[in-house]
């Protein structure tokens, strides 16, 4: 089943074209990365997904039923109120810088939304959020507030939180743009983990090597066009001018960082 | 002096929500509504205090020949004091909302808050941390305005040390209500204080 869709998707900033005319599509446990060059509509592409941003053109469908869509006319669709909620349910967003709540303890940044957006019950959302930060190897951490973690730890509640809410599809932008090597070797093993419990996730980044072992799928984006799309070894091995210029600035693309 | 706080207490519950209000009003989509505020905070920085009461006041008798009575004399001061005060802590809520990341909003977007479950849960606490400061300092401010209520004749606390100073050719009673400020004042910042430190769990 397609989890995802995306069909024909423009969007622009004033007049500024940042992606023109991407389709992509997402099935039930599938990985999906998404690498470029900065500036090529790749986080803009996932935020149109996620509804942070409204897009200019095409169409986007969740679970085969479509959700958003710009009208002939120009006139955009969005989703309100209870049918909102339902798609938002949906998925998850994991940010560059976390965006934790700096109000709230870790606890309650995981266990808030499912609490009071979607009405558990208080002690099976704890539970659960407990058992999320062992996985997250923040078990003593639950007390502490967002200040006193580090970058890879904040990274990792953010993860939590988004699953806490059991997205059916987990969507990264650029989850260790932020960190340090060291750190983003924590988050990269927390989301290989969560690769092995097949959860269906699209994952913009500049981690090469961590795109290439993982994922299902990867597409290179350029100027705002799908400029390759396959297996992981298609991509990364075409012999396309453009990706092999792309990664021969990564040094080689074995290696995840210059 | 019981009435001065009065005053004080009264003008607090009514234009710290009120304020809010009015900076809802101040950031609106609805251009109409974002002008009309906007003039209202003008023209109630840009008076003085003491005019806008007695409009309040007497603005009732002049412009609708309505009869007024001594009882409303401390209603018109809560009034007055209120709209004006409201003003001030509009601008100060307005900056401190708008100084929060977009971020804040967004990932409350994406976890499912609607725009007043963010409000509330996410976005005001944070305002409230960020905006402390210049909120004690219009709450000292308003602690020293309360004896402008002698522009109406009522009777608070200065306006009582005045007559009394002028009937006995004493200075005590300055004395005795610059001591009675000050004290007032100095317990206001203790509290404002206090508060801040129990926002200081977080950074």
């Amino acid at each position: 089943m397609k989890l995802l869709e995306m069909n024909h998707i423009k969007k622009q900033f004033d007049n500024l074209e940042v992606i023109h005319d991407i389709s992509l599509s997402v099935s039930e446990g599938e990985i999906l990365s998404i690498i470029g060059p900065s500036g090529s509509g790749k986080s803009t592409l996932l935020r149109c997904a996620t509804m942070l941003e409204q897009i200019d053109g095409g169409e986007i469908l969740y679970m085969g039923e479509k959700t958003a869509w710009v009208a002939k006319d120009g006139k955009r669709f969005y989703p309100k109120g209870e049918q909102a909620r339902k798609i938002h349910a949906c998925f998850g967003l994991v940010f560059q810088n976390f965006n934790l709540f700096p109000h709230f303890s870790v606890i309650k940044n995981i266990t808030d939304a499912p609490i009071t957006i979607q009405k558990r019950p208080k002690a099976e959302v704890c539970a659960e959020a407990r058992e999320l930060l062992r996985k997250m190897g923040l078990a003593d951490k639950e007390n502490a507030y967002p200040c006193q973690l580090s970058g890879g730890q904040c990274q990792r509640v953010a993860i939590a939180r988004a699953l806490a809410l059991h997205p059916k599809i987990l969507f990264f932008d650029e989850p260790t743009s932020a960190l340090d090597p060291e750190l983003t070797g924590e988050v990269l093993k927390v989301i290989k983990s969560l690769a092995e419990t097949h959860i269906t996730m699209v994952i913009v980044t500049h981690e090469m090597a961590f795109a290439r072992e993982i994922s299902d799928r990867v597409i290179f984006m350029d100027k705002g066009v799908v400029a390759l799309e396959g297996s992981p070894d298609e991509v990364f091995d075409a012999d396309h001018a453009r990706i092999r210029e792309f990664l021969g600035k990564f040094g080689q693309y074995g290696s995840s960082r210059q | 002096m019981l009435r001065s706080m009065g005053i004080f207490a009264l003008t607090l519950i009514f234009s710290l929500p009120l304020g809010l209000l009015i900076s809802f009003g101040r950031m609106s989509k609805n251009r109409l509504l974002r002008t009309i505020t906007k003039i209202y905070i003008s023209v109630m920085r840009g008076t003085p205090l003491m005019l806008q009461l007695l409009v309040v006041y007497f603005g009732p008798y002049y412009l609708f020949g309505m009869k007024i009575g001594g009882g409303y004399r401390f209603t018109a001061i809560i009034i007055g004091f209120s709209l004006n005060y409201a003003a001030y802590f509009a601008e100060i809520y307005r900056a401190g909302i708008e100084s929060m990341p977009v971020g804040q909003y967004e990932a409350a977007q994406v976890l499912g808050y609607g725009k007043i479950s963010c409000f509330f849960r996410i976005i005001f606490p944070q305002v409230v941390k960020r905006i402390l400061p210049s909120v004690t300092n219009e709450v000292i401010t308003l602690v020293k305005d309360t004896s402008l209520s002698f522009s109406l004749a009522y009777a608070e606390m200065f306006t009582i040390a005045k007559q009394i100073a002028a009937s006995q050719t004493t200075f005590m009673p300055f004395v005795v209500a610059a001591v009675f400020y000050y004290v007032f004042n100095l317990v206001v910042a203790v509290v404002m204080e206090q508060i801040e430190k129990r926002l200081n769990y977080y950074q």
